[in-house]
C-alpha cells in the first residue's frame, strides 16, 4: 500500500450538440431577449491598437462538407503580444471571441486585430497566433488548434517546429487573400487534416 | 523558478472517445491523426475573465428569465447547484458557467429543432452565472424532458442539461452534460456511452439532493465540476494560475 493521491480527475467532456448556440451565443439562435448582450461577441473594442484583420473560413468534416453547426472560440494577445489581464495589455482588446459557422453557407468570419508575438517555452518567442477551440454536434471533446499567419516569420515558432510532417505545418497558417483579409479552413479529417493540439 | 506552473496535461482516458460508430456523427467529425501534444504556454494558461457587472439578476433563473419574471416556465422545478474545482481540489472562483436545455416536453427553442413537443411560451432555455469566491454556483430551472434524435433506429437522449465552463485558462475550457439520477435512458444513450470509463460517466449523473430542496417549491440536484489543474510550486511566493 501507499499513501493516497488526493487529486481529482477532470470532469469528462460531452458534445456541445446541435444547439450549442442557445447556451453560448443565444442571439445567434434567436434568443436575444434574455441577456442585454451575449458574452464574447467581439474580440476587440473601438480603438484597439494594431492591424485590423478578418479571418474567414469553414470547418469541413471528413466528407468535405462545410459544417453548418460549428461554434468557435478564439483567444489571443493584443498587437504587442500581451494577453488581457497582463501588465500593459491594451484595454480595448478583449482577446476572446465567439463566432459560428453560418447556418446556410457554413462560413465563419473573425474580426480582430493581428496579435503580437508572445513568449514561449524556455525563453523562446512564439510567432503571432490565435488559439481556437471548436465544438459541434459529433465532436465529443472540443478541438484545440491555432491560426498563424503566412505573412509573419513563423520559422522559429516552438509549436510549428514540433510538427514532424512538415507538409502539415501549412494547415495552421492563414492565407492572405487581400488587405487585412485571411482565409483559414479547418479540416477535421482526410486530405489536409488540420493539426489539432493537446496542450 | 523550477516550475512555471504549466497546466496538468489532459488525461484523455477521463474523456469520451472522439470516434464512436454508435454515435454516428462522430465518425466524420473526429480527427484521424494523433493530436500534437505539447506543454501549455501563456496562450493556454491565460483566458477570458467576465465581470459580475455583465450578469443580470435573473440570468441564472431559467424559470423566469425568458419572460423577465412575468410568468413561470412549465415543468418540475429544480435547483441545480454545485462547485467548480480544479484537479487539486482548489475552488475555481468567479468563473463563468453557462447552461442550456430543452423544455419540459423535450423541445429546444432553436430553428433547427422540429420535434413536435410544443414550445413553452414562458421558457427560453439558457442561463449563466459566475461561481462565487468558493467556486459555488446555482441555477433555478425546470427538469428538461427526454427527446428522440436521429441516430440509430430509435435513440432518445436522457434528460440532460448542457453546461459550459471556462476556468481561468483557455486550456481549461470544457463543455459537458448533466444527467439525472435514476434515468433509465442514460444506459441506452450512445452519447453518454462515448465515455468508456463507467466511473467517469457516473460523475455526470447528478444525485437528488433533498437537503438543498425547498419544501413546496423545488427539488435539488448537485453537480460538481472538476477542471484541469495547474501545477504549483513551493518555490514561488504566490501560487500561479489562481
Ligand atoms: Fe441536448
Amino acid at each position: 500500500m501507499t499513501q493516497t493521491l488526493e487529486n481529482l480527475r477532470e470532469t469528462p467532456s460531452q458534445t456541445g450538440g446541435p444547439y450549442v448556440h442557445i447556451g453560448c451565443i443565444p442571439s445567434f439562435a434567436g434568443l436575444s431577449q434574455i441577456y442585454p448582450e451575449d458574452l464574447g461577441l467581439k474580440a476587440i473594442g473601438d480603438g484597439a491598437k494594431g492591424e485590423r484583420i478578418a479571418i474567414t473560413g469553414s470547418v469541413f468534416d471528413g466528407t468535405g462538407w462545410a459544417m453548418r453547426d460549428a461554434m468557435l472560440e478564439s483567444w489571443q494577445a493584443d498587437a504587442k503580444g500581451n494577453y488581457p489581464g497582463e501588465k500593459g495589455a491594451d484595454p480595448k482588446v478583449n482577446g476572446f471571441c465567439r463566432f459560428a459557422a453560418d447556418g446556410k453557407t457554413g462560413e465563419f468570419t473573425l474580426h480582430t486585430v493581428k496579435p503580437g508575438a508572445v513568449p514561449g517555452p524556455g525563453g523562446s518567442m512564439q510567432a503571432p497566433h490565435i488559439a481556437l477551440w471548436i465544438v459541434a454536434r459529433g465532436i465529443n471533446i472540443g478541438l484545440q488548434t491555432r491560426i498563424y499567419f503566412e505573412d509573419e516569420d513563423n520559422s522559429a515558432d516552438p509549436l510549428l517546429s514540433r510538427i514532424e510532417q512538415r507538409n502539415r505545418v501549412d494547415t495552421l497558417i492563414a492565407k492572405k487573400t487581400g488587405d487585412g483579409q485571411y482565409r483559414f479552413d479547418i479540416r477535421l479529417q482526410g486530405d489536409g487534416e488540420t493539426v489539432f493540439l493537446d496542450m | 523558478m523550477i516550475d512555471p506552473g504549466r497546466l496538468v496535461p489532459r488525461d484523455r482516458t477521463a474523456h469520451p472517445v472522439p470516434r464512436d460508430p454508435e454515435y454516428k456523427t462522430t465518425v466524420a467529425r473526429s480527427p484521424n491523426l494523433p493530436l500534437l501534444s505539447m506543454e501549455s504556454t501563456t496562450t493556454e494558461e491565460t483566458g477570458p475573465r467576465f465581470g459580475h457587472g455583465l450578469i443580470g439578476a435573473l440570468d441564472n433563473n431559467l424559470i423566469l428569465n425568458w419572460t423577465k419574471g412575468a410568468a413561470p416556465a412549465v415543468g418540475e422545478r429544480i435547483l441545480m447547484h454545485g462547485r467548480v474545482m480544479d484537479e487539486f481540489g482548489r475552488p475555481v472562483p468567479n468563473t463563468l458557467v453557462e447552461i442550456w436545455q430543452a423544455n419540459a416536453g423535450g423541445r429546444y427553442r432553436h430553428v433547427k429543432d422540429t420535434y413536435f413537443a410544443p414550445l413553452d411560451p414562458n421558457f427560453g432555455g439558457c442561463g449563466r452565472t459566475l461561481t462565487d469566491e468558493n467556486g459555488y454556483y446555482e441555477f433555478l430551472t425546470i427538469r428538461p424532458g427526454a427527446y428522440p434524435w436521429p441516430n440509430r433506429g430509435n435513440d432518445w437522449r436522457p434528460m440532460h442539461i448542457h453546461i459550459s465552463v471556462f476556468g481561468h485558462s483557455f486550456g481549461q475550457r470544457l463543455i459537458t452534460q448533466m444527467y439525472f439520477e435514476g434515468d433509465p435512458l442514460i444506459d441506452r444513450c450512445p452519447i453518454a456511452s462515448t465515455i468508456k470509463d463507467r466511473s467517469q460517466l457516473d460523475r455526470l449523473v447528478a444525485p437528488l439532493d433533498m437537503a438543498r430542496a425547498r419544501p413546496l417549491d423545488y427539488l435539488a440536484y448537485k453537480f460538481d465540476i472538476v477542471l484541469r489543474g495547474r501545477r504549483q510550486t513551493m518555490f514561488e511566493n504566490k501560487p500561479a494560475g489562481m
